[in-house]
């Protein structure tokens, strides 16, 4: 039987392939994007507050640093004791339309040798784990001049 | 009117891996600070414990804890948790009650017991929590964040990991001179350089690791301290404990992504600027009064970011800051004189007490081979995640 595909945390991210986008919030009275979303009070100390609305974020940014994981992440991050762990390459990304830094896990196969500080990546689907069950999808970042 | 209180007695549990409850640890560090002040459990008139999360309950309500182990007085009891700034907000509070006339002599205890290993969140499933949330998503550990500060100040500032290696050789030399640190050996840069990666481009060297420890403090009022016949005892002239501004446009601990700039500028100064300026604008001091710093060596790196936030130097310069020797023994502003968390390893509140229990050494002249000739300032500073700054001003 064939796993479902559910999003690790519902309603950060949306859309496949070249419409994947992730999802945040923009307040209808100052304009402030909120990532992760804030739904329910806009953050902006000078703002009275405003609707918060969902919106896509830019797809492409710039590195802003990168890092990688050489040691397996303590639970809840989910691993499989089996297996031998493999460096997990993290970006911390600049997009300059929100004008905000979003941290994410490089697409698989990406290491910290192919990266550099301003370079440009884009927002791809990603998967977290697999289980019996479940196909856990994130987002990635994919340097946009790097292939897998 | 002064705004000062005094330090009449500081004490500490040597930092390691003892395997044993953080209440002992707490209660073997107020004893000593009890004995260097000169004065009884049954005098102090509050107590107040900065909480560990690794404790069970008891460590939820360290203030009592504490009390109960050192035996029910009575006292004011205050338990205060604000992460890696819990101890310096332990120290805001005592001062403030000390300032409204709440109490005469407070106690302030900080101690953990360290698991081996990653920090890792709560147990459960916390989809709402952000500390949970980048463990569950990306596997952030605090590594992860401090290789992230780390890429970041090479490619704009041209650090390089041999600059990195440099502030470890520093203060395990320093740690080497301390009775309470947990690594007293010195360390040369090729030691750190053939240390295991652990996140890029930090390894395991340029990173502290998590300890059990135990400080406190005594502190008083400068009326009681005069009558206690310690008139010139080491004072505290301020305490920042200061949150972020929005939009807070450096990636913090444990978030996932920043601020938006979009709609608000950003100040002129970051969140850790903001917290040195705090405590300098309160004591009425600047950067150049200062004799020495104590510093949240997370990093090697981060290290060499305080430098430029405390206002040591310009943004960039911290290297050479480093590399004139300014910031080691003997130099212009020695930093991380009792050897830093590189040298300790973070036991997280007893931290920031830990660091002042370092200035009140420095600045009574007690220091032994890691003193400061005639230190007459010294500034303690750090930030708790979730946005908890934290700076620590204290004079002689």
């Amino acid at each position: 039987m064939p796993r479902t595909r559910t999003p690790v945390v519902a309603g950060w991210f949306t859309g496949d392939g070249d419409g994947f986008r992730l999802l945040g919030t923009r307040c209808s009275a100052c304009s402030t994007v909120f990532f992760p979303r804030e739904d329910v009070h806009c953050r902006n100390p000078h703002c009275g507050g405003g609707r918060l609305t969902e919106e896509p974020l830019s797809s492409r940014g710039h590195v802003w640093s990168f890092t990688d994981s050489r040691y397996r992440p303590p639970s809840p991050y989910v691993t499989d004791p089996e297996l031998s762990w493999a460096a997990c390459t993290l970006i911390a990304v600049e997009l300059p339309a929100e004008r905000l830094v979003v941290l994410g896990q490089a697409a698989p196969g990406i290491t910290v040798a192919d990266l550099t500080v301003g370079m440009e990546v884009r927002a791809v689907p990603g998967v977290l784990h697999e289980d019996a069950e479940t196909t856990w999808t994130t987002w990635h970042w994919r340097p946009t001049g790097v292939e897998a | 009117m002064t705004r000062d209180v005094a330090v009449l007695g500081a004490g500490m549990h040597p930092w390691g891996k003892w395997g044993r409850g953080f209440v002992e640890y707490g209660v073997r560090a107020a004893r000593a600070a009890l004995a260097d002040a000169g004065l009884e459990w049954r005098d102090v008139g509050s107590v107040v414990g900065a909480d560990t999360v690794r404790g069970g309950y008891p460590g939820y309500v360290a203030g009592a804890t504490f009390a109960k182990a050192l035996g029910w007085q009575g006292a004011r009891v205050t338990s205060v948790y604000a992460a890696c700034a819990s101890g310096a907000q332990a120290i805001a509070t005592a001062r403030a009650q000390i300032l409204a006339g709440l109490a005469d002599v407070v106690l302030v205890v900080g101690a953990d017991a360290a698991p081996k290993g990653f920090f890792r969140p709560a147990g459960g499933d916390r989809p709402d929590d952000p500390d949970w949330l980048r463990f569950r998503l990306l596997g952030a550990t605090n590594p992860v964040y401090f290789g992230l500060y780390a890429r970041r100040r090479m490619a704009v500032h041209g650090d390089t990991l041999e600059d990195f290696a440099q502030v470890k050789v520093k203060n395990a030399a320093l740690g080497a001179r301390n009775p309470y640190a947990r690594y007293r050996k010195a360390v040369t840069a090729e030691e750190v350089a053939v240390s295991a990666v652990v996140a890029d481009p930090l390894r395991l060297l340029d990173i502290c690791a998590t300890s059990d420890g135990g400080a406190a403090l005594v502190l008083a009022g400068m009326d009681f301290a005069r009558r206690h016949g310690a008139g010139d005892a080491v004072r505290i002239r301020a305490v920042s404990t200061v949150t972020p501004r929005f939009p807070s446009t450096v990636l913090d601990l444990p978030d996932i992504a920043t601020d938006s700039a979009v709609a608000v500028r950003p100040g002129p100064e970051t969140f850790r600027e903001s917290i040195a300026r705090e405590a300098y604008e309160e004591a009425g001091v600047g950067p150049g009064d200062l004799s020495l710093a104590e510093v949240y060596d997370l990093s090697t790196a981060l290290e060499l970011q305080w430098y430029e936030d405390l206002g040591l130097c310009g943004a960039g310069e911290a290297v050479k800051l480093l590399r004139e020797g300014a910031t080691a023994p003997g130099g212009r502003i020695p930093v991380n004189t009792s050897g830093g968390l590189a040298s300790f390893g973070e036991a997280v509140p007893a931290q920031a007490i830990a660091q002042v229990c370092e200035l009140t050494w420095q600045l009574r002249g007690v220091a032994g081979d890691r003193q400061v000739p005639d230190a007459r300032v010294g500034l303690a500073a750090n930030q708790g995640l979730f946005g908890h700054g934290s700076a620590v001003v204290a004079v002689r």
